[in-house]
């Protein structure tokens, strides 16, 4: 849909299977996902839309199948290791630290690419206050780009919602990510907020070049943004390909274009 | 104004202590120098108590987790520290002992915490109430349950400040100053260490969302290791001026 150089593929998941006692939330998906490009997922409700994201992030384990990252494949993975590996998330029922600072919370994302010692933190040496300091020159990069300067300095549990998740996509922004995932980046926002994060996505995208797995309810958001779409129903997939051609896909057609949600 | 509209209920506590502070003085007839030292000694036994309760902000502040099991925690420590210099000498002890509590930190994180991670807050809560029962019987089991003392080699002997200035001096037990002033640094390397420091973000990001905390590389196992390891080093020190005052024993 642009013009950006779609790249090799970074990410591919393969015959995942999920089920948590009695419910099967992904039964067999496979899919990839290509280096720049903005690929979403979508189905009705319960679909296992946000199973697989956890999957991908290592929060699930799957009882089946396999997540290759960059070349790596594994089972088991733990969400602090695929961070480390350049996986970033935000989350479709806001997590940020309510106690902090809009500021400080995106702070945290810059928490792995902090060296200095414990110790020459706590008595702020010279190098560990340079750090900071450099850290967090790119955090208020980051605040800028979302255009969340007047409420840096606010505890995030008073902000709107809308403003929330901007904070929650500037923290996984701040971790420079190979690969984000967004769980319903715009769920619950006006019309207005939605075109702006709509915008950030495509910025984001388009100016690094991060690789975006977004889920979405949104069909016209959907069109709009993706390069290519996984359509998921009841933990199967039943879709995958262009916008177009999801959009023209029968079995798509029934299963969730049909659904008003 | 916008101080006392957001802390009234500190401000109406501190008019109340400093009433209750002063009406001694204006309506007793005591001496002065008797006043304060009786001030002191309850001061002290606030000092005792705060380095129970740091324990306790400590753990709730990292992990969320309210800690049930902080006293029970004092009380092993403290029992520890009490066998182990009966047979060694006190430095060796203290070194044992802080073993000994880090390793608990391990076994707890372990046994208890691992399986829990995204649990409900009162989950934890009542896994700590197991904890500390267990610490309880464990402590007993491995060390006895008599009475036992530490000395950690202060003079328990009092000394007389300020002779000069009331009548009759004030006596200070050396213990309790030495007792004050750690109580007094561990409160102060550990707020600059959880408000100033990145690790300190850190921390308090893991209490705040266990989650969220994950997802931006923190490993919460280890994280828990070296907060309940800390915890376990100030119900040490907590544990061992407070044996050293009162004996070390169940009531604790
Ligand atoms: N931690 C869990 N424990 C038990 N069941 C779960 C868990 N997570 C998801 N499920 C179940 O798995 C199925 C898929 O859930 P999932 O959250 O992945 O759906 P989704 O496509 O993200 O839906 P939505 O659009 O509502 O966010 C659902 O039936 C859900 O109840
Ligand atoms: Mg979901």
């Amino acid at each position: 849909m642009n013009a950006r150089h779609i790249g090799e593929r970074i990410l591919a998941v393969e015959d995942i299977t999920l089920s948590f006692g009695g419910v099967q939330a992904l039964a067999g998906v496979s899919f990839d996902v290509r280096e720049h490009e903005i690929r979403a997922i979508i189905g009705p409700n319960g679909a296992g839309k946000s199973s697989m994201l956890n999957v991908i992030n290592g929060v699930y384990q799957p009882q089946r199948g396999a997540v290759t990252f960059l070349g790596e494949k594994r089972r088991h993975m733990e969400p602090h290791r695929t961070a480390k590996q350049g996986i970033a998330r935000t989350f479709q029922n806001l997590a940020l630290f309510k106690g902090m600072t809009a500021l400080d919370n995106i702070m945290t994302g810059r928490n792995l690419k902090m060296k200095s010692s414990l110790l020459a933190q706590a008595i702020r040496l010279g190098p560990a206050e340079r750090e900071e300091l450099r850290h967090r020159e790119y955090v208020e990069r980051i605040i800028d780009f979302l255009e969340i300067q007047a409420y840096r300095k606010t505890p995030v549990g008073r902000l709107p919602y809308g403003l929330q998740k901007r904070v929650d996509l500037g923290r996984a922004l701040a971790m420079e990510p190979r690969l984000l995932l967004l769980d319903e980046p715009m769920a619950g926002m006006n019309v207005e907020e939605r075109r702006d994060m709509c915008r950030f996505i495509l910025d984001v995208n388009d100016e690094f070049g991060t690789t975006i797995v977004l889920i979405e309810h949104d069909m016209g958001v959907v069109m709009d943004l993706s390069d290519r779409v996984v359509v998921l129903d009841y933990g199967k997939k039943i879709g995958d390909g262009t916008p177009d051609e999801v959009r023209n896909n029968q079995a798509v057609i029934d299963a969730y274009l049909g659904v008003q949600h | 104004m916008k101080f006392l509209a957001t802390q009234w209920p500190v401000a109406a506590l501190a008019v109340l202590l400093a009433l209750g502070l002063a009406a001694p003085l204006a309506i007793g007839d005591a001496p002065v120098g008797f006043y304060i030292e009786v001030l002191l000694g309850g001061l002290m036994a606030g000092v005792l108590y705060s380095l129970v309760a740091l324990g306790f902000v400590l753990i709730y502040k990292a992990s969320g987790v309210f800690n049930f099991a902080q006293g029970a925690m004092v009380l092993f420590a403290a029992l520890s520290m009490a066998r182990m210099t009966e047979v060694m000498p006190f430095l060796v002890a203290l070194l044992l002992a802080t073993g000994i509590m880090v390793l608990l930190a391990f076994a707890i994180e372990k046994a208890v915490l691992r399986p829990l991670v995204n649990q409900d807050g009162a989950v934890l809560l009542m896994a700590t109430i197991g904890i500390s029962y267990f610490l309880d019987g464990f402590g007993q089991t491995l060390w006895g349950s008599d009475i036992y003392n530490i000395d950690l080699g202060i003079s328990k002997e009092p000394i007389l400040i300020l002779d000069g200035v009331f009548q009759g001096g004030i006596l200070v037990s050396q213990e309790d100053i030495i007792a004050a002033v750690t109580a007094a640094v561990l409160v102060g390397a550990l707020a600059v260490f959880f408000q100033r420091t990145p690790v300190g973000r850190a921390l308090r990001a893991v209490a705040d969302d266990h989650q969220a905390a994950q997802s931006i590389g923190i490993p919460l196992n280890r994280i828990w290791v070296i907060v309940w390891s800390v915890a376990g080093f100030v119900a040490l020190v907590a544990g061992m001026v407070w044996g050293s005052k009162l004996g070390v024993q169940f009531s604790l």
